[in-house]
């Protein structure tokens, strides 16, 4: 049973005022259970929109949303339950920290969930690990800390929760490519421990190929595709005409393609790309090995 | 050519308003470059390696603890000279949000001009033409809130071209864009940069922009560790990601299949480059007596 999953979703913002606009149209959608899935899309494409739906910050105008089966909207008491269920970690969350120590605000989420001492102590500990915090910066301000960690700490605030659900809304946004390799590792990581479903909000194509299983695609309002990475990198040229960025790698490969070098798979990482012409030109004899 | 900005021996630390005794960090250790008129230069470096506070002295933002910067012959540390100073060298930030003064845009344009006390005449102009240079003169009475983030940019750049500057320094003006507004707006300073002949200093994090300029200046914890074009300084792939850099993805499976034996020119960073030197690969080992003799030690 897919653990996310949305049938004819429609949302109108400003209805029946002269500035309605549909973000979202007849979105039907399945995400299993354990994927990591990159949501790509460009500005004002509905991506943001739709992933808000998925933890109940927005209310379908028409059209269901399915978490574990069940309609989150059927019984408007369980909401809450649904916020801890999936996690949303917006873009720059590290502006939305308040707390006096790191410790405190990592624990918000969990100790909001009516969870006992000992656990919320765990919890915080464990998560701080997995980002990389040192347990001595627990205890201080997190507004002492650097951009990077402080974002980590935001994070954490969510992870904590531990939501079979974590959305992450540009999370390397503004960061150095070291920092964004680190988060990016760490986020990782934290699927393949928890199993649980992660997804990616990010602009950066080269990120996704590297760390996605599935890609999810959002255009003018409605959902373009949602398949494997390969499967949506061979479709690059209708991916770029959207406005959207495709690996560099993959249009290097779509130009040798065009000029009659074909490598019969579509590349969208540097590793693989070597792989393939070293595969290439020992076939061709070229490269003896010694 | 001559130099427009000159930077010698410049240091800088952040003092600790509260506690003067507190220990001091040094951001810049002695930086000593030279950008020549009409040039596009690009500065990388990791979060903390000193760039913005590099950039921030070339308008008067920062003063030198020690050392000189002189733009266009000013020296930045003469605060007589520091309006003239901002007049030649105009500065664009990260975050659009932050930049945009006026609720119509041509008005934001004008917003320096009206500092400056030009006459209303040229003003109009000035305002029109730099709207133009950007392409966002059909935007002129729109507010600010109805434009994307790539569009806010642009109007920021226009706000600093209407002073006429010979040079604009960009800290990170791409880090909060989508890629289409990060398109626009690099496409915008190149143009800039070649028919208007402006001095660019663009600070970024993104190999690919830096691909573009005249030249690519690395900084790590507050010194110069690269100076060169492009294709000399990204054929340091090691060294680069041992700063916490990285390469554009060209470069990197060029620098995999050297690693691999391959003759490749270290060279490479364009798309265009990558494809010709790989169909090369395979031309030639059609044709066996032009072998390249390609040898994998593995």
């Amino acid at each position: 049973m897919s653990i996310l999953k949305t049938e004819n979703l429609t949302y109108t913002y400003s209805q029946g005022t002269p500035f309605e606009k549909t973000a979202v149209k007849n979105v039907n959608l399945e995400i299993e259970e354990g994927e990591l899935v990159g949501v790509m899309g460009h500005t004002g494409s509905g991506k943001s929109t739709l992933i808000q739906h998925f933890n109940g910050l927005l209310k379908p105008t028409s059209g269901r949303i399915l978490l574990e089966g069940k309609d989150i909207w059927e019984n408007k008491t369980e909401i809450r339950n649904v916020r801890f269920k999936v996690g949303l970690v917006f873009q720059y969350p590290e502006y939305q920290l308040f707390e006096e120590t790191v410790f405190k605000d990592i624990a918000f989420g969990p100790k909001n969930m009516g969870l006992d001492k000992d656990e919320i102590e765990r919890r915080v500990r464990e998560t701080a690990e997995n980002l990389g915090l040192p347990q001595e910066c627990l205890e201080r301000s997190p507004f002492e800390l650097s951009g990077g960690q402080k974002r980590r700490v935001a994070i954490a605030g969510v992870m904590a929760m531990e939501p079979k659900i974590l959305i992450l809304d540009e999370p390397t946004a503004g960061l150095d490519p070291h920092g964004r390799d680190v988060i990016l590792g760490q986020i990782k990581q934290y699927h393949k421990k928890t199993g649980n479903t992660v997804l990616i909000v990010s602009h950066s194509m080269e990120d996704i190929a590297k760390y996605a299983d599935k890609i999810l695609v959002m255009n003018k309002s409605e959902l373009f595709c949602y398949d494997t990475t390969v499967n949506v990198f061979s479709r690059s040229k209708e991916i770029e005409a959207m406005g959207l960025d495709v690996p560099q790698i993959t249009r290097v490969f779509n130009a040798l393609e065009q000029r009659g070098l074909n490598f019969g798979k579509q590349v969208y990482t540097v590793e693989y790309a070597k792989e393939l012409i070293m595969k290439k030109l020992r076939e061709r004899g070229k490269v003896t090995r010694c | 050519m001559e130099d427009i900005i000159v930077s010698e021996n410049l240091r800088f630390h952040y003092t600790n308003e509260y506690d003067e005794k507190a220990a001091v960090t040094e951001v810049l250790k002695g930086i000593n470059i030279s950008i020549k008129k009409g040039s596009f230069t690009a500065v990388l470096g990791h979060n903390g390696s000193g760039k913005s506070t590099l950039a921030k002295h070339f308008n008067g933002i920062l003063m030198p603890s020690s050392g000189k910067v002189f733009v266009c012959g000013i020296d930045t540390s003469d605060e007589n000279r520091l309006f003239e100073l901002r007049q030649h060298a105009g500065m664009v930030f990260q975050n659009p949000d932050n930049q945009i003064v006026a609720s119509i845009i041509e008005e934001d344009v004008a917003f320096a001009l009206e500092n400056l006390g030009v006459a209303p005449k040229e003003m109009r102009q000035r305002v029109d033409d730099a709207l133009k240079a950007v392409g966002m003169y059909e935007y002129r009475y729109h507010s600010p809130s109805q434009l994307s983030g790539g569009q806010k940019q642009r109007v920021a750049i226009a706000g600093i071209i209407a002073m006429r500057p010979e040079c604009i320094i960009l800290d990170e003006p791409t880090a909060m864009l989508d890629p289409q507004g990060r398109k626009e707006v690099l496409k915008t300073i190149r143009r800039l940069n070649r028919e208007a002949g402006i001095t660019i200093v663009l600070i970024t994090h993104y190999m690919d922009e830096a691909a573009q300029s005249d030249r690519v200046v690395v900084l790590d914890k507050g010194q110069v560790v690269f100076d060169d074009v492009p294709s000399e300084v990204f054929s340091n792939v090691e060294e680069l990601k041992r700063i916490g850099l990285d390469v554009p993805q060209t470069t990197e499976l060029v620098y995999l299949l050297r690693k691999e034996g391959i003759d490749l020119d270290s060279h490479i960073i364009s798309e265009d480059e990558c494809a010709d030197a790989i169909e090369a690969l395979f031309r030639t080992s059609n044709n066996n007596d032009d072998d390249k003799a390609v040898q994998a030690a593995s």
